[in-house]
């Protein structure tokens, strides 16, 4: 495809590379100044413009916050929100899915309708969280797990790519002697170990990110993610007054750069994984995009 | 009696399947049928103590409020709008972008452009939104001290309603148009290399490629996501109309979904605002049959 090297075209060709350099470097340039400025303190964050590297750096912001009960308990919350979540997840999706992968199964127009439908048209959130409150579940964490333990376009695109698993593979094995059980435990589960880690990370972003759930309905703040605790300190500018006593009585913690800070560990899980998310999430979407 | 007794068989046989399935369908019938269900709300005042069976029935009457509501022109129009300019400034970055991208030959430096826009997509709406704070805030902003140390002025970002939709916009923009160029370079890698082989041979520019081969082979693409985004014109994402909006630039902030939050959960109008929410969705689900039918004439592809 290389061909004319036109004036013109090489022209476009360095407008074009630098234009979308500039557009990554935007991109990103918000997240290395709120790094940045979690390790400067507040006088330097108030007077110098714009930095990535900071002047005088400190670990005091990261010091107070990895002291403070009430944050680590946040930063807990989040874990078994999102492990507990993904879980749930992926069991009440594959099982569906598997099941509704077949053919045979007596009324599956009907479910696989049913389901198309509730992509179309919902409740909406009042009589959900009238639902919510009276099976009990307030304050739960159960309450975060189980109105959106599927997703019917996950659903979807687990169902096919089961659908298109090999079906003499069952067949040899079941001839073989084998149960179901273990018809699913020994060839079904291990063929989709990659399909399985797709949405397990899919699912798993989506609970470490979300908040609005647990501001529904979690009242006790003790329970809340991290992310609220976020919303709390840098949109709402409260502060975590309750563990500066425990800390250092006189310690006044820098406001500005505790919120960079939060921001931060708030996002680190994420970034951690992104060089392996990216693989997978590309694949996934692929896989969603050309099923549709 | 033998259908009968077949079916039975045939459930025997498969009584994994079913077994299987059973949590899921449970899910699906409990937490997205009946708060379905739960719309009769709508027309009830509803009381918690009383319950759906008990509290009394009282027709449109919640529908005849909103309708008289003077919050309700404002609502509409913030509604449309933000989904208006999103459609019109928002919708055409991830095409352009990916065509950009696509027409970079260099593997490697693709591949740092990729990731590094696809970034701010696997981070939450707080995040963005904070980040949004400490950038914009007028005390210590990095980008008020830039414009105060060029300008000698601050701008109030983030209450000046005059502010709001362009905010919403460009954060929209910062966030998903690099992640939205993943589903129109899958089509364009799609595109059959040989065509413009053959254009090369005819003596096609590198414009001309683009515009005659290019382009038309994400066309269907584009018209279909279009169309997806038409039937949702009144989905203007909940999350981050909420984390921007504060009670200063509520006048061009507040919009339907917000809205049946504030009066839904915070106020404990449970009926009124299940009848603003049915309404929404009514109106969402009118539109997104109207884009089916579009979809299926123009383009020969309906959605469903």
């Amino acid at each position: 495809m290389k061909q004319n090297k036109t004036v013109a075209s090489t022209i476009f060709d360095v407008f074009n590379h630098v234009f979308l350099g500039i557009w990554a470097i935007i991109t990103v340039l918000p997240f290395l100044y709120v790094l940045a400025a979690s390790f400067a303190p507040d006088s330097e964050i108030k007077t110098r413009t714009f930095f990535i590297i900071p002047h005088n750096p400190t670990l005091l912001t990261y010091k107070f916050i990895f002291a403070s009960n009430y944050f680590l308990r946040s930063m807990l919350n989040s874990v078994i929100i999102t492990v507990g979540g993904t879980l749930v997840n992926l069991f009440f999706t594959f099982t569906m899915a598997y099941a509704l992968s077949k053919k045979h199964f007596i009324g599956r127009s009907i479910v696989l309708n049913g389901v198309i439908f509730t992509m179309l048209f919902g409740g909406g959130m009042i009589p959900t969280y009238l639902l919510v409150k009276s099976l009990g579940l307030l304050n739960s964490y159960w309450a975060l797990w189980l109105p959106g333990a599927i997703s019917p376009f996950n659903f979807f695109v687990v169902k096919n790519f089961f659908q298109e698993m090999p079906q003499d593979l069952e067949d040899a094995a079941r001839i073989d002697g084998c149960t179901e059980a273990q018809v699913l435990w020994k060839i079904i589960l291990p063929l989709s170990k990659p399909i399985i880690a797709t949405f397990a990370l899919f699912y798993g972003v989506g609970h470490w990110n979300s908040w609005f759930g647990a501001l529904l309905y979690i009242n006790d703040a003790e329970k809340w993610p991290v992310q609220l605790i976020l919303r709390q300190i840098v949109m709402l500018s409260t502060t975590l007054a309750s563990d500066l006593t425990q800390f250092d009585p006189n310690f006044q913690p820098p406001q500005e750069s505790l919120k960079m800070a939060i921001i931060v560990v708030a996002t680190l899980p994420i970034m951690l994984l992104y060089p392996w998310l990216q693989k997978y999430f590309i694949k996934g979407m692929f896989i969603g995009s050309l099923k549709e | 009696m033998t259908a009968t007794t077949s079916i039975w068989k045939r459930l025997k046989k498969d009584k994994w399947l079913y077994i299987l399935a059973l949590p899921g369908i449970l899910y699906f019938i409990i937490f997205r049928y009946i708060p379905m269900f739960g719309i009769v709300v709508a027309f009830q005042d509803f009381n918690p103590f009383l319950g759906f069976w008990k509290s009394p029935w009282v027709g449109f009457e919640h529908f005849k409020t909103l309708f008289t509501d003077p919050d309700f022109p404002m609502l509409f129009r913030n509604t449309l709008l933000i989904s208006f300019y999103n459609l019109l400034f928002y919708f055409p970055v991830p095409i352009i972008l990916a065509l950009l991208i696509n027409e970079v030959r260099n593997q490697v430096y693709k591949r740092i452009v990729q990731t590094c826009v696809y970034v701010p997509h696997f981070v939450s709406m707080v995040v963005i939104a904070s980040i949004t704070y400490v950038l914009l805030s007028s005390e210590t902003g990095v980008i008020n001290n830039i414009l105060y140390s060029l300008t000698g002025k601050k701008i109030e970002f983030l209450t000046d309603p005059r502010w709001f939709r362009p905010l919403i916009i460009i954060q929209s923009i910062w966030k998903e148009a690099g992640w939205g160029t993943i589903i129109f370079l899958a089509a364009l890698s799609n595109v059959d290399p040989t065509l413009y082989e053959a254009a090369i041979v005819d003596g096609a520019t590198r414009w001309q490629q683009t515009w005659h081969i290019t382009i038309p082979s994400i066309m269907s693409t584009v018209i279909i996501l279009f169309i997806l985004r038409l039937g949702h014109l009144l989905d203007t994402g909940f999350e981050q109309i909420f984390l921007m909006k504060n009670p200063i630039n509520r006048s061009v902030a507040e919009v339907f979904d917000t809205y049946v939050y504030q009066v839904g959960v915070t106020q404990g109008a449970y009926s009124y605002s299940t009848a603003v929410g049915l309404f929404k969705s009514v109106v969402g689900l009118i539109l997104i049959q109207v884009s089916n039918y579009l979809s299926k004439k123009f383009t020969e592809t309906s959605l469903f």
